[in-house]
Parts: C-alpha cells; structure tokens; sequence
C-alpha cells in the first residue's frame, strides 16, 4: 500500500521506510515556533522539567504577535518571559514588536518554512505551511517544550481524506470561499485526526496566498494538516527566501485516502459562515443584509498582500458606512510596507478605517477590535465561536476579504460583485 | 476517580473552556477560576475537587492553548469524558498527565449532577446513578507510558537521564 504526502514526510522524519494511518512515530523537527500566549508557558514547562539546553538555536521561532503591542501589564510580562528566554539561549528567530507579523504569514514570507519540512507550532493555524508541501501541525504548549528540548516530537501517522480541486475560480471567489465551502461539507470534525491532502487540477489555478488560507483553515476541520503538492508556483514562491533544499514529495498513486471529496472551483459562489461554528456556511447571496457594526480585515488566514490588494479595490473611492467600524491589519511589516508603497494604506483611509501594525489582536477578542454584547462583525479570520471576538452577546461571521470589504461599504453582509 | 457530573454538549471549543481575554495570566489557579464562564457562570464557583466533566463530540476544539486542559484540570476535575475530543485538545491532555476517555456511549447516556465513577487503568466508566457501565478505548501503550510518567516532559527528562 503507497503513502499520501503527509505520510512520506513523517516517514522520512522518523527515519522508516514506510509508515501506515494509526503508527505512533517520533519524528525529527525542523522548526519548533510559539507565540506570546503559547511560549511563556512553555518555557515553565520546560525549565520545571530541569531542561538547560534548547536542542537547535536555530531551529526554534519565538513570534509575540497575539497581545502585541502589549495591551495591558500581564501580556508585557508574558512578553518579557519569553525575550528573556530567547536572549539566554541565543535564539536565532525572536520576532518583537517592530519586526513581527502574525506569525502564519511571517514564517513563510521570511523563508524559514519549506518545502518538505516537519514542523510543530505552539499555534493551531500551524498547519497553514502545508501549503509549502510541508507537513506542519498546531501543538500545544509541553509539545513546543519537548520540541525545545529534544528536536523530536511523537506523531499518529494520520489517514487522509483527497480534495480533488478541478476547474478556476470565478471574480471575487477566493481561497477563503474553496475552504468555507469545505468545511460547510464535512463540517468542524469532518476531519478529525486526518490530513487533508489538496490535489487536482485546479491546484494549479490557486495563488500562494490562496493556498495558505486553504490550509490555515484545515485545523476548523477538525485536520491534523492540510497540504498541497509542490508546482512551479511553489517554487517561485519560495525562490530567494528559503535558503535550504526544498525536499518535494509526492502521494504514491496506490495512497490510501479514507474518503475523496470533490470541488469544482468554477461553481463556487462568495461564501460566509454565520455564528457560531465555521461550517454554518451560507452563500453571500443568502446571508446579505445582515446588519454589521465592525469588519475586520486581516489575521493569519487574511492578512495577505493579495487580502489587502483586493480590499483596496473595493474600497477604492467609496466610504465605510455610517456605524460600522473598519480595522485593517496587515500581517507582516513587509506587507504594511507594500501597502504603503502601493498607496493602498492612503485609500483605506480614505475610505474611512482604522489600519493597525500587525497583531493577532480582534481574531481571538485580545484587543485592537473587541466587541460589546449585540454587536456583529464580518471578519476575515478563521473562528466565529461565541464570544471569539468579545462579548458571549456578540457575533462574527466569516468571509473573505472581498465580501468584508464590500460588507464595510453596505453596512451589512454584502456581496462584492455588486 | 468518582465524582459528580457535569455535561456539556458537542463541539465545546476552547474559547469557551478558558476565554482568550484570561490567557493573559498562565497561573493555573487564575485560569480555573474562569474556565467555562462563557457558557456556564455556575461551574467555577461550585466545582468540586473530584467532578467529572463530560462532553459529547468534538471537546476541546479550536485554539492550541494548553491553558485549556489545564484550566479544567485546576478547577478540580479528575477526568473529561467525550464522544469524541479535538486533536490538539488530546494530545495537550495526554502531555500533562490529565485523564480522558474517549467513549460515545457514556457520553449520550450520562446525565449532569449523575455520580459517575471511573477506572482509567481499565477504561471502564460506571454511572453509579442510573447503574449503567460504559467501556472507553484504551489508550496505545506508547501513550500509557507518557500518563504513567506524569506528562511529556517527565517522560522525555527520564529517557534523556537514562543515557
């Protein structure tokens, strides 16, 4: 019986010839991240066990980007916590306040993740670089600590369910519609403990960027990873970035895949998920009218130069509608700067919102965007589970970036086609 | 373990267990005293050291934070029954030593306030209430071990020491 992809690469990690669906595997790190709520904790975890020495200086991204710039005295110090950490283990990825973006688009973009790679993070949208064709997955806080401490982590090789993508994707439909989509099919378990392996002639016709919001949003499946294969955009892609060998994998064409889904891109309309799980997915067209007062645009599922790119365009020469509040946040520093140098930051403005410097911020109701009892937002994140973005009273629908912005305009659930 | 019961229902995600506006503070005892609070203002102030908690499908989904099973684990629960559990959710349990069981059965059948004891060694869960025995999926040994050794970091220091 041949491997899917997800399985190649843990069967080269852990130094087999072959594993199968249900193996428990100790497989080798390539990179082992965290953030400002995750390390902090983890560091207790692993000093506590009377660990000295982190296992690769080098192999280990410490991103503070989830209270950052701390919003109030405890998050400073969890923020202390962790450069102090860095700076006695010499840790060669600290990304602070000024050089940090949210850590999904950050990692890719700075070239640390890549093709064929194991990775674990301290996050659960860790699983976004399996658009890279690397096997990466969200950990909790001991898992980071062992993975510190020992380069290894323990792995169930997991089954896997095919999404055979055929055919293009029509104007204003987005990597963000292919994944709510999937999830409103299979729902939030729908891939509990599996990978879920993209392939299919309609991979070629996605961007990076829409690749990486498909993956980011495997883990509202319920999936371990969500990979794609590597093509020539891949590896453009990651041309001038990643500085070591990319290792491309490939499924055997005898792989084993529990259930085959099929999608075709050319059917799709815009698509939002209405309170409170990510699979009550609705059409735009079904869910338009729906009063807002907040539109957030940005996180690591939309936070992109292609996110802001075609935000812009919508909000080109219009203005956010009367009682609606716009925060625009993009993910990087490097991606504030193409915005700035495309004029884009000048036309959000404009138009009326507030832009911040990167920060996981309102996605999890931290700061920057925190909603009261009754209010509702369309936001470009990944989770609209109670009380996500602020009060237990408040609620989130997700879309993409283009409905968000069209949503701004109209001050309700809009589509952007019209 | 024996304990009374408290249910909740499926797909209890992690934003709900320990709101995001509380990780701020990783103290475990800080955690506890708001875990569940977005749906149930009841259970921090009158959990009692011993209760088991139990879900339906799907518990623990959403965010990696392990402040999660630890908030739980802090408020005085012995062990978390679920039809199912979130795969970051298991694995944070299983790394800090906190007893689940996964077991669809016991799950549907057993009622909130029902005293419910359980024996994790052998997997079977008895609602001493009703008079009903369920029996959960055991754990791989692999995994048996890292419990046995209080957590993943216990378990990894006593192999790095042995070398």
């Amino acid at each position: 019986m041949g491997m899917t992809m997800t399985q190649k690469i843990l069967a080269a990690h852990a130094g087999l010839p072959e594993v199968h669906a249900g193996d428990l595997i100790e497989a080798k790190l390539d990179i082992v991240l965290g953030n400002d709520v995750t390390t902090p904790v983890a560091i207790g975890v692993f000093e506590k066990a009377g660990f000295t020495e982190v296992f690769d200086r080098e192999k280990i991204v410490i991103a503070l980007d989830h209270y950052t710039p701390c919003k109030d005295i405890k998050s400073a110090e969890l923020c202390v916590t962790a450069r102090e950490f860095a700076k006695k283990h010499n840790i060669t990825h600290l990304y602070d306040v000024g050089t940090v973006g949210i850590e999904h688009a950050l990692l890719p973009e700075q070239g640390i993740v890549g093709p064929g790679d194991c990775i674990i993070g301290a996050d659960s949208h860790t699983c976004t670089y399996g658009a890279l064709g690397a096997f990466s997955t969200g950990v909790g806080s001991t898992d980071m600590a062992a993975g510190m401490a020992s380069g290894l982590n323990w792995f169930r090789v997991p089954s896997a369910i095919k999404v055979e993508l055929k055919g293009k994707l029509q104007p204003y439909v987005s990597g963000k519609d292919v994944i709510l989509h999937l999830i409103g099919m299979i729902g939030v378990d729908g891939a509990l403990y599996q990978s879920l392996e993209f392939t299919g002639e309609g991979v070629s016709e996605l961007s990076m960027d829409d690749r990486f919001t498909i993956s980011n949003m495997a883990i509202e499946a319920g999936g371990k990873n969500g990979i794609f294969p590597v093509d020539e955009k891949t590896m453009e892609y990651i041309s001038g970035r990643f500085g070591r060998e990319p290792a491309v994998y490939e499924a055997d064409e005898d792989a084993e895949y529990e259930r085959v889904v099929t999608i075709d891109l050319s059917e799709l309309r815009p698509t939002v998920s209405l309170p409170h799980l990510p699979s009550n997915t609705r059409t735009v067209d079904e869910a338009a009218g729906m009063p807002i007062q907040q539109v957030v645009i940005g996180s690591c599922t939309n936070g992109r130069m292609s996110d802001m790119r075609v935000a812009a365009s919508i909000l080109e020469g219009h203005k956010v509608a009367d009682g609606v509040r716009c925060i625009i946040i993009p993910a990087t520093q490097q991606i504030y700067l193409d915005c700035l140098k495309e004029g884009l930051l000048e036309t959000f403005v404009k138009a009326g919102c507030a832009v911040s410097a990167p920060t996981c911020g309102p996605c999890l109701g931290g700061h920057m965007g925190v909603m009261a009892d009754g209010e509702r937002a369309v936001a470009t994140t990944n989770r609209n589970f109670v009380g996500r973005m602020g009060h237990t009273g408040s609620e989130v629908i997700l879309a993409s970036p283009a409905v968000a912005a069209a949503s701004a305009i109209a001050g309700c659930v809009a589509s952007p086609e019209a | 373990m024996r304990g009374k019961v408290w249910k909740y229902g499926d797909h209890i995600d992690t934003d709900v267990i320990i709101p995001a506006r509380y990780l701020n503070n990783p103290d475990p005892a800080e955690l506890a005293s708001h875990c569940m609070v977005d749906i149930d203002e009841s259970f921090a102030g009158s959990v009692q050291n011993g209760d088991i908690m139990v879900g339906g499908w799907n518990f623990g989904c959403g965010s990696s934070r392990e402040h999660a099973p630890v908030a739980i684990q802090a408020s005085g629960i012995s062990c978390v029954i679920a039809a199912s559990f979130a795969r970051i959710f298991y694995r944070n349990s299983i790394n800090i030593g906190f007893p689940i069981l996964e077991c669809p059965e016991a799950s549907e059948a057993i009622r909130a306030g029902d005293i419910v004891s359980v024996d994790t060694a052998t997997g079977v869960i008895t609602d001493e209430t009703t008079g009903e025995t369920f029996q959960a999926k055991p754990f791989p040994a692999f995994i048996e071990q890292i419990i046995d050794s209080g957590g993943l970091l216990s378990y990894l220091k006593s192999k790095q020491d042995k070398k």
